[in-house]
């Protein structure tokens, strides 16, 4: 065999290879998937849903912890995004290219890469113990919001930065004001985008667990929280309490409340994928 | 309609300002609490002594078990993500057809998408019985699964920074690589990848970054117990996990106990601190080339 015979085969194998390595992955999660399922999915039913947690496998629910998710959902998305949305046009829109507004985004970039368990250091220290807001709620969601806030400000920044400069000047010509070409033509056309990086935040902020737990949200939690100040647990909290413990049965349990989980995670990520095609296709400037 | 301009002006940059609050009270927070740690432990026990047991009767305040712990997880999952992102990346941007790629880059994306203690089930109750039928005295608890499923977790990271990487050299170096007869093969292990390298680089050292601060899946499978140790059959307990153990039980506030979970926070704010500015910096020093 001469060399190029060589090269070709070798250029040929790593076609196949690396088709199995891009398979690898998805193939593994599909496993996991599938066994989880297999494990969890006769456990749900109607009573699993509705029930409060109990000490008896087959009597345990995820009300509270659902219904936790859903208010640490909403307060989170309450705070993160006007914060996040008003950040990132600051930094796009206003913001001129000097020293402070330097400092200002490397700023934000490092705080992208910060573990999640440091933000709950933050949040125990700052919002329950300082503010005295305890384990409860708003404590949750304000530490959360801190944790997406850069995902947020990153993809309003790129929207904005999408927006083609021409409709801006045409703005200005009209005679409207920064504020009025920002909130009445720039951010509509910017929109899609930013809804995008918004759900996909939401969705990382309710599959958190480590900030909250150190926070001091609970793991045993028998009633449904119904103000911000409650508190309260979360479905990963719930699926974490329930995986440490030894009765097969709590394993079921986990893996039934996993299912929940990840079908609200996949619904979210599905529906800012769909909204993301959607606007790149419509949008051509 | 000037004042109103201003004022919402102002608005804006104290959201932009929030960013810089977070940070300056990240480390205000870790230092503060950190201090009280180190007025009643030295600093010089806290990085050699090779036994960490703050929640014993004797209490030995030695960080060490648990950055190897933390370490040897880390390294795991980046043996199990860099071969096969970057050869991921490598396909999808010389070999794969368009469709193909459209078709599975969100499906990679999903696998960064699943929360963490969903890995965390998958380690404990999926791979750790599996790799328990090779190494029979492998412990239910372990390094080995922990980082294994981190790995997995962390391949899209490496394979679609790499791939903008890759994407990103010059379209005349890979023409002229061509033009000379080389394969598909040669072009990207001779020529793309080594012009990538600087952006394959910041690749693994975020990825690294991510694995060093991740809890759920080694708070789930790999134990609790601070050990020093690279044997990845043993439980071992990471920085993350600790602090999570900690914040699970009862801790008054003030008691060495609770302050301990600061100053291991501390030195895990300080590891993936340095390791996101390198990046920043190999990134800064090396994209200049092209422009």
């Amino acid at each position: 065999m001469n060399n190029s015979k060589i090269n070709q085969l070798k250029d040929n194998a790593f076609k196949y290879f690396g088709i199995g390595c891009t398979l690898f992955g998805i193939l593994v999660l599909g496993y996991f998937l599938v066994n989880i399922a297999i494990e969890g999915i006769a456990r749900i039913n109607w009573q699993f849903i509705t029930s409060l947690p109990s000490r008896i496998p087959g009597k345990a629910g995820i009300l509270p912890a659902l219904i936790g998710t859903l208010w640490i959902l909403g307060l989170t998305a309450v705070i993160a995004i006007p914060i996040g949305v008003g950040a990132g046009i600051y930094l796009e829109e206003y913001a001129k290219k000097n020293r402070l507004n330097n400092i200002l985004e490397i700023n934000i970039t490092n705080l992208a890469g910060v573990p999640s368990i440091i933000y709950g250091l933050l949040g125990l220290e700052i919002f329950s113990r300082i503010m005295s807001m305890g384990g409860s709620l708003l404590a949750g969601a304000s530490t959360l919001s801190l944790l997406i806030l850069p995902i947020i400000i990153v993809a309003t920044r790129e929207s904005l930065k999408a927006v083609p400069k021409s409709l801006r000047e045409a703005s200005f010509a009209l005679g409207a004001t920064k504020w009025q070409t920002t909130w009445m033509q720039i951010l509509p056309a910017s929109s899609g985008g930013i809804v995008t990086g918004v759900i996909l935040a939401l969705s990382r902020a309710i599959g958190e667990t480590a900030p909250l737990i150190v926070i001091g949200a609970l793991a045993y939690v028998p009633f449904v929280p119904s103000s911000p100040t409650d508190e309260f647990t979360v479905m990963p909290i719930q699926i974490f309490n329930w995986i440490s413990r030894p009765q097969k049965g709590f394993i079921i349990n986990s893996a039934a409340a996993i299912l929940v989980l990840l079908l609200v995670t996949f619904l979210m990520n599905g529906i800012a994928v769909y909204l993301r095609n959607r606007w790149q296709k419509k949008v051509k400037w | 309609m000037k004042v109103k301009e201003k004022i919402i002006e102002g608005l804006l940059l104290l959201c932009g300002t929030i960013g810089v609050f977070t940070t300056v009270g990240i480390i205000w927070v870790l230092l503060s609490e950190s201090i009280g740690f180190f007025t009643r432990v030295s600093i010089w026990d806290f990085f050699t002594d090779t036994q960490w047991t703050p929640l014993f009767t004797e209490k030995h305040f030695g960080i060490l078990p648990l950055i190897s712990g933390t370490l040897l997880t880390t390294l795991i999952a980046i043996t199990v993500a860099l071969p096969l992102g970057l050869s991921i990346a490598v396909y999808l941007n010389e070999y794969a057809p368009k469709k193909f790629r459209h078709y599975v880059k969100p499906c990679l994306e999903i696998l960064a998408a699943v929360p963490t203690v969903v890995y965390g089930y998958f380690a404990l109750m999926v791979v750790t019985p599996i790799l328990q039928k090779f190494f029979p005295e492998m412990s239910g608890f372990n390094a080995l699964s922990a980082g294994v499923v981190m790995g997995i977790m962390i391949i899209p990271l490496i394979s679609s920074l790499s791939e903008d990487a890759l994407f990103a050299v010059p379209k005349s170096l890979r023409e002229a690589s061509y033009g000379m007869g080389a394969t598909r093969f040669q072009t990207s292990f001779k020529v793309l990848v080594p012009e990538a390298s600087s952006g394959i680089i910041v690749s693994v050292i975020l990825a690294i970054s991510r694995a060093i601060g991740e809890t759920m899946i080694v708070a789930i499978a790999a134990g609790q117990q601070p050990r020093l140790t690279f044997n990845p059959m043993v439980p071992i307990e990471t920085i993350t996990t600790y602090i999570v153990q900690v914040s699970m039980g009862d801790v008054a506030r003030g008691s060495i106990e609770y302050q301990t979970i600061f100053a291991a926070g501390l030195t895990l704010f300080a590891l993936t601190f340095l390791l996101n500015n390198l990046s920043f910096w190999i990134k800064k020093r090396f994209q200049e080339k092209y422009e």
